[in-house]
């Protein structure tokens, strides 16, 4: 636990720093936690992808952050933004971070541009709650965000409304809103999802610029490792509200501890694979957060657990590499995992070679 | 092929063309070149009512008073009746229903409560419970039928609000930093303005009706002509059987004006797929 603290420490004052988060729903069935007990830096300029599958509670960490939760949540640990303590904040004092600050673009552009104001207004908008610009000067700035996120044709945009954009524009669109303040930090909900591949990479290319040039931090929210691989500095996994391993991107792919994130790095068919290879897929599903299992939430769908991960909860632990944290008994490259892989290689069920 | 795709069509064009004449009628009556419905024109050596004629285009009643003069006299409290009755419905509907779908809890329990108790009201019980006890102006009568419309419109002013507050476009809003007043006024209200808008053309044409129920109970407005007391004027059972053009005039006003609001009303809850209206 010490080391974890180390690695957390190490570096410059993070611009956001997250401890023991936890968020909680109050539902019909029992409350959901959603997001149970999360240790993260965010550093200035620097870009974090944090990965899982859906239900993993990926989204609702990068909403606790920011504090844009339903009212059916509960937030507890701590969220310091550059030395402000976040979680406790009413929803009017957390109106000064949302936009200057802070700023979020969201998973599906189809939606999250309001169907009846142009899109030039939409722009403008922040400008001037936030900045206190004229109309004629948010409408300027707005030109300007518009060629920044390289729309085609952005004068004629701002005139339009949101259903006469393509996909790709309006998550451009999106972003320039999310941009318009100038916040220190962007968190990105799946930005591509909703798009078809070739815009996907544009987007993220066009995140990665602005982060550059803004000198911005990006939280990268995505189900696909793919995605944060060149477009991160560093990537979290999460799985059933934990994160369950941390690590530099480079040092995470070259170096997997965890059986989960293996899992979802051997889930991406590759280019290079033979034709009809089958696709690996992780079989189950993630666990119900309102009664998430014993021990190594993984171990029920885990190929090398054992006793001890049903009973025992693994704690974060580092690698030789004190940035690199997981969360495993029997990491990647341990005995018991090698032993386990040869009797699986042995009765068929995985195929030797491909990690 | 959706409604959507097809546009609203000639018939509502049609519709809307008759409510603006009849609108226009109703507001410039006094300078129309009408007979003056105050008077009568008694001709010498006959009986009122006068059947209709080059004179009376839909007859006289019983006073020899120009039905069609009065019906389009008529049109004017009667309008107005509607368009106040459905008016006040929306504002107070739609303000208590936004704010309920907006701030859910607390706020959306008592609006709900009140929603209860309004529609578990018999209509006409309200309605002649009010204008027995208070007086019977105008604005009693149209603020009577317009606590009336406040849950049916309340209802789908937080039914429409609860849709679109879950829209990314207020998570979005918000996390730009807006205030709960910008996001209600600048977000909310202008897409629940348009199923209220269908809502509010149905609203008017129940009120007008409405209106004419209460004028059959000797409670409408006890100044100046409506198309329902003109209708009460003619509806004994001599006069139907001998001068049937003395309803007939206000009825087919009446008729051709509540079809259109409701076929207009129709169109636009397809066009725009508006769902569950409940009125």
């Amino acid at each position: 636990m010490s080391q974890t603290q180390a690695s957390l420490r190490g570096g410059p004052e993070p611009l956001v720093s997250v401890r023991g988060l936890r968020t909680l729903f109050a539902t019909e069935r029992g409350l959901v936690r959603a997001v149970d007990g999360v240790d993260l830096n965010i550093h200035k300029g620097r870009s974090l992808g944090i990965v899982g599958e859906s239900g993993c509670g990926k989204t609702v960490l990068s909403r606790s952050i920011m504090g844009l939760l339903p009212s059916t949540a509960h937030r507890e640990g701590s969220v310091r933004y550059e030395g402000h303590e976040l979680v406790g904040k009413s929803v009017g004092s957390m109106r000064r971070f949302w936009g200057q600050e802070m700023s979020m673009v969201f998973q599906n552009p189809m939606v999250s541009l309001n169907p009846v104001m142009r899109i030039g207004e939409q722009i403008a908008e922040p400008l001037r709650i936030h900045l206190g610009m004229s109309r004629s000067d948010a409408r300027d700035t707005a030109l300007q965000l518009l060629e920044e996120v390289r729309i085609p044709e952005p004068k004629r945009r701002l005139r339009q409304y949101a259903h006469e954009l393509s996909g790709g524009m309006r998550q451009r669109v999106v972003i320039a809103i999310a941009l318009s303040c100038g916040p220190a930090i962007l968190f990105a909900d799946e930005p591509t999802t909703a798009l078809d591949v070739t815009v996907q990479s544009q987007i993220l290319d066009l995140i990665a610029e602005r982060r550059q040039d803004r000198n911005m931090a990006v939280v990268l929210v995505t189900h696909d490792l793919g995605v944060v691989a060149g477009h991160t500095d560093e990537i979290a996994v999460m799985y059933a509200g934990k994160i369950v391993e941390r690590a530099p991107t480079n040092e995470l792919f070259a170096n997997v501890k965890m059986p989960y994130t293996r899992s979802l790095l051997r889930s991406i068919p590759r280019l290079d694979d033979d034709p009809h290879t089958r696709l690996h897929a992780i079989s189950g599903r993630p666990p119900d957060l309102i009664d998430p299992p014993s021990g190594c939430r993984f171990a029920p769908r885990c190929a090398y657990a054992r006793e001890k991960c049903h009973v025992e909860a693994p704690p974060l632990q580092s690698t030789e590499n004190p940035d690199h944290v997981y969360a495993c008994w029997y990491p990647v490259g341990s005995a018991e995992f090698v032993e386990r892989e040869e009797e699986l290689v042995a009765t068929g069920v995985h195929v030797r070679g491909r990690q | 092929m959706t409604a959507a795709r097809r546009g609203l069509g000639f018939g509502f064009w049609l519709s809307i063309s008759w409510l603006i004449v009849i609108s226009l009628a109703a507001i410039f009556a006094p300078w129309l070149p009408l007979k003056d419905p105050g008077e009568n024109y008694i001709v010498a050596g006959a009986r009122p009512p006068y059947g209709p004629s080059s004179t009376h285009w839909l007859g006289t009643d019983q006073d020899a008073r120009d039905v069609f003069a009065r019906t389009i006299f008529g049109a004017r409290t009667s309008l107005v009746i509607g368009f106040g009755a459905i008016s006040f419905g929306i504002i107070l509907g739609g303000t208590l229903g936004v704010l309920s779908g907006y701030f859910r809890g607390w706020t959306d329990r008592i609006a709900s409560i009140v929603m209860l108790i309004l529609l578990s009201f018999p209509g006409l019980i309200l309605a002649i419970l009010i204008t027995a006890l208070l007086d019977r102006g105008l604005a009693t009568i149209a603020i009577t039928l317009g606590i009336l419309g406040v849950a049916p419109v309340g209802r789908l002013a937080r039914a429409s609000t609860l849709v679109f507050a879950e829209r990314d476009f207020v998570t979005a809003a918000r996390a730009i930093g807006s205030s709960n007043r910008r996001i209600i006024v600048r977000e909310l209200l202008p897409n629940v303005v348009i199923p209220m808008a269908a809502l509010s053309l149905l609203g008017m044409a129940i009120a007008i009706v409405a209106e004419g129920g209460l004028a059959f109970l000797g409670l409408s407005v006890d100044e100046g002509v409506t198309w329902g007391k003109l209708i009460l004027l003619g509806a004994g059972t001599r006069d139907l059987e001998r001068a049937p053009w003395i309803s007939f005039g206000p009825i087919s006003m009446l008729f051709l004006t509540v079809l259109a609001l409701n076929y207009a009303g129709d169109r636009l809850r397809d066009y725009f797929d508006v769902k569950d209206i409940t009125l």
